[in-house]
């Protein structure tokens, strides 16, 4: 067994790829994941931003809820980011009456809460337990916490509310930290 | 956040929501689709605002809608509209024949079309934050969207090889600022994502862009305009994610019914991938 850890991606899809490069460019091997049995492989799991409710459809048809939800349930770390956030969510406000989520992490978001793409915005960060500089947030049709569990840390606030939370394995962001060109989140998540 | 996914033309409330449901990453909004447009003949503006509100208040995926190329008054309407996207469209007739919008003097994003590296790299100088081939809108014929896609990541692989004079050179034929081409050169791909439209009548010429490096389809006419769009929407956003698989591909090809009956090129009247400068 090599000593890099194989991280899944889920791509389904949308920001994937952005994913994929900034994982490769720390060093850890990445797989796509598109079906169940490539979660079999994968120590680590990255469900990306992208459209919540195309995300769902396709992990419902492709038969991919059930083998989610196994492997967050296996204490593996994962990394939800804006869509991946309310596919991680205990509940989703503002979805659609069909739309899955996986209950990993004690907490309720909304969809598309701060306005559509025109109301996209970037804003510095502080992140509890992230060393260095603040960190550039890039929010696209972010969803917002609504609110949390008495298990989940909230890690960093815009405007009060929660933008990044952790739950045992489990860490959310509504931002796309794959956008930033700070590869320290994703450190962080290879190191957990 | 549109990667991976299809972008389908809807023309009323009910559409877009067939669209969102069969799982569109977002939905054009426009009054007919190019097929139509074709037929009608005449002169194609920006939609009514009316009609492009009705779609929004339906679906709560993002809504983009088509702006004249170089009419930016439609296009500060449609941002007021707050619409996600604005497509700088060939489909619809231009009203400017030298200028394209200045992209920059907006805050919501534009997708162009291009056919060729030159064209792609011109409206990035503009501003565009996406660009998609553009095909041959409303033909259901894949041919002119290969060549377009072909022609433009067949340029970005040769101009890697370039050298730095080379480049210099390349920036003229191409008629595009040099900087960008020293951007693609050393990058080997565009600034902005590349997507592909003009031509998908079905999940496999969706499977074909994707895996021609588009990085996520734009369907018109192929859907509204086929025997039963509801199941041939679904196929085609099953065959954009898994468009490596070619059993899945054959799986979600069965069935859907007769595609759009479709034009050959050589009985085309207007083409509407020449308009852009």
């Amino acid at each position: 067994m090599s000593a890099s850890p194989v991280v899944g991606v889920l791509a389904l899809q949308g920001a994937f790829e952005l994913h994929r490069q900034v994982l490769e460019g720390l060093g850890a091997r990445v797989q796509l994941v598109r079906r169940g049995d490539q979660l079999d492989d994968i120590d680590r799991l990255v469900l990306p931003g992208g459209e919540s409710t195309t995300m769902s459809m396709l992990a419902e048809r492709g038969g991919l809820i059930e083998p989610l939800a196994d492997f967050v349930r296996s204490g593996r770390p994962v990394l939800g980011t804006c869509a991946g956030a309310i596919l991680l969510s205990a509940q989703v406000l503002d979805g659609r009456a069909d739309q899955r989520c996986l209950g990993a992490i004690d907490l309720v978001t909304r969809r598309n809460a701060f306005g559509r793409q025109v109301d996209s915005f970037t804003i510095d960060l502080t992140i509890d337990g992230l060393g260095g500089a603040m960190f550039p947030a890039v929010c696209i049709r972010a969803p917002v916490i609504e609110s949390v569990g008495d298990g989940v840390e909230v890690l960093a606030r815009i405007d009060g509310r929660p933008a990044m939370a952790r739950q045992d394995a489990i860490m959310v962001t509504i931002f796309h930290p794959e956008l930033a060109g700070d590869a320290r989140v994703h450190e962080w998540f290879l190191d957990s | 956040m549109l990667k991976g996914g299809v972008i389908m033309d809807v023309v009323t409330p009910e559409q877009a929501r067939v669209a969102e449901d069969a799982g569109a990453c977002a939905v054009m909004a426009l009054e007919r689709v190019p097929a139509d447009i074709r037929v009608d003949g005449g002169v194609a503006r920006m939609s009514d605002p009316e009609m492009i509100q009705g779609i929004q208040e339906t679906v709560t995926i993002p809504v983009m809608a088509k702006a004249r190329i170089g009419h930016f008054v439609e296009a500060q309407i449609l941002e007021a509209l707050g619409v996600d996207y604005v497509d700088e469209s060939e489909v619809l007739s231009p009203a400017d024949e030298a200028h394209h919008i200045d992209k920059w003097a907006f805050t919501v994003p534009f997708v162009c079309g291009a056919t060729n590296l030159g064209e792609a790299l011109r409206r990035v100088a503009e501003g565009a934050c996406m660009i998609r081939s553009k095909g041959e809108a409303g033909t259901g014929n894949i041919v002119e969207a290969v060549r377009h896609l072909r022609s433009i990541t067949g340029d970005i692989r040769r101009l890697t090889q370039a050298d730095p004079a080379e480049q210099f050179e390349w920036a003229k034929r191409l008629g595009a600022p040099l900087p960008l081409v020293q951007e693609v050169a050393r990058t080997g791909e565009l600034p902005v994502p590349l997507f592909c439209a003009g031509g998908i009548a079905t999940p496999a010429d969706a499977a074909l862009a994707m895996q021609l490096g588009a990085q996520a389809v734009f369907v018109g006419s192929g859907i509204f305009k086929s025997d039963e769009p509801a199941p041939r929407a679904k196929a085609i956003v099953e065959a954009t994610t898994n468009f490596e698989d070619p059993h899945i591909l054959a799986k979600v090809s069965r069935g859907l019914g007769t595609p759009m009956t479709g034009i050959g090129m050589d009985d085309l009247d207007l083409k509407l991938a020449d308009r852009g400068w």
